[in-house]
């Protein structure tokens, strides 16, 4: 009996992630999902959030800013939007772009950019969330 | 004959251009292997994406994605072309220009085309060409984003859905190997159905639900199909830059040879004729 998954993180621009997991957290659209091998085939949109890949004692986390997963019994794809892994990011950078995109907030009124800015405020503050507990 | 200091710059002159295309070409040797990486590391996305959509085309063939469906009747497609931004890449653009051209005028007389670009030289192309041009994108980076592109793919994708456009083509150079670069043109609206072997009926769980997930699906398919071909425009641009620059140097080298020849039978004529004076100055003394 199969115990491990195989899992994909890929970008449009590059692979992120490739390996084999016990099991896989991820951000959905609809709530965390937590996904063991053997699972029924399932598709889901990503919210922006961490993705943690369990594989016995061995945790790696990957920050997604949205995308989609697509599960099948042995084979986990997710197609992320952007993903970088935890290991990789830098918090000063983040919260610069955290303090950006809250004034984009702040100062829009309304409309698409309004949407966008916030979008992005939601995604800067995910990403800084994963790193401070990741520092802890 | 030209005198042996004007043959002298010349030669010069050919050997500072010699150096600069050598130069070129290193350049883009190093680019073209980094484009090149570029395109392989893309792929697993879009393979995963091409057999996600085939899958469900599997599990749902009732429902028709809006991307998917012929449209019976053909009044204006949308051209999609992908150039360079820079030249000096022989004749890449010319081949890519040209089956564009070739494809729109095959289209009937009643059909409209536009065109939205993808680089520079397309846009030049086409505004003396005379056709309207929706869209275009300039300065994509050695190495593109995604984001570079969304705006076009999106401006394709809405018009398409609005029912301006029943056609969507795509036209790029595609990468063959470092010496062959073919102009590929393909329908990317609707889109072609990926293959798919049946392995009996199965379906997704969805969430939040089907239509939802599909719909993000089915655009980013799109935009991955369109930021792989500009990848392998831009694999396709260094390499013939690179051979270019490389015949380039050569004829150079070339023209340095012939150059120096004519050099020293200057110089070698302007010797023999000063000994044959000081000869005949010395008989008549």
């Amino acid at each position: 009996m199969a115990t491990s998954m195989e899992i994909l993180v890929a970008t449009a621009e590059r692979e992120v992630y490739r390996g084999e997991a016990t099991m896989l957290v991820v951000p959905g659209a609809a709530g965390e999902l937590g996904i063991l091998p053997r699972h029924s085939p399932l598709l889901s949109a990503l919210k922006p959030g961490e993705l943690r890949i369990i594989n016995g004692e061995n945790e790696e986390e990957v920050f997604i800013s949205g995308g989609f997963i697509e599960v099948q019994p042995h084979k986990v794809t997710i197609l992320a939007d952007t993903a970088e892994r935890a290991a990789d990011m830098d918090e000063a950078e983040i919260v610069a772009a955290q303090r950006r995109a809250e004034e984009a907030v702040n100062s829009q009124q309304a409309g698409s950019d309004l949407a966008m800015a916030e979008a992005e405020l939601a995604m800067m503050t995910a990403r800084l969330k994963l790193l401070r507990k990741r520092r802890k | 004959m030209a005198s042996a200091k004007e043959i002298r710059n010349q030669i010069k002159a050919t050997q500072n251009t010699a150096k600069i295309t050598k130069a070129m070409e290193m350049v883009a040797a190093s680019k073209m292997r980094k484009a090149q990486s570029a395109v392989t590391e893309s792929r697993s996305y879009a393979e995963g994406i091409h057999t996600i959509v085939g899958n469900l085309m599997q599990a749902h063939p009732e429902y028709k994605h809006a991307f998917l469906v012929k449209r019976d009747e053909v009044k204006r497609v949308g051209y999609l072309v992908i150039s360079t931004d820079k030249g000096l890449c022989g004749g890449l653009n010319t081949n890519t220009l040209k089956k564009a051209i070739s494809s729109m005028r095959s289209v009937d007389d009643k059909t409209e085309v536009e065109m939205i670009n993808i680089g520079r030289r397309a846009s030049q192309f086409m505004r003396r060409f005379g056709t309207k041009i929706a869209g275009s994108v300039e300065e994509i980076k050695d190495q593109p984003e995604l984001v570079e592109i969304l705006g076009v793919v999106n401006l394709a994708m809405e018009k398409f859905l609005s029912g301006h456009y029943d056609e969507v083509r795509l036209v790029y150079s595609k990468f063959v190997n470092t010496m062959t670069q073919t102009p590929t043109e393909l329908c990317l609206l609707p889109c072609a159905e990926p293959e798919q072997e049946h392995t009996g009926y199965w379906d997704y769980l969805y969430e939040p639900d089907s239509k939802v997930v599909l719909d993000g699906l089915m655009r980013r398919y799109v935009e991955s199909i369109v930021y792989h071909a500009v990848l392998e425009n831009k694999a396709c641009e260094q390499s013939a830059r690179m051979v270019a620059m490389k015949s380039a140097t050569d004829n150079a080298k070339d023209i340095v040879a012939d150059l120096q020849i004519t050099y020293n039978k200057a110089r070698q004529a302007a010797i023999t004729q000063e000994l044959a004076e000081i000869c005949a100055g010395a008989a008549a003394a």
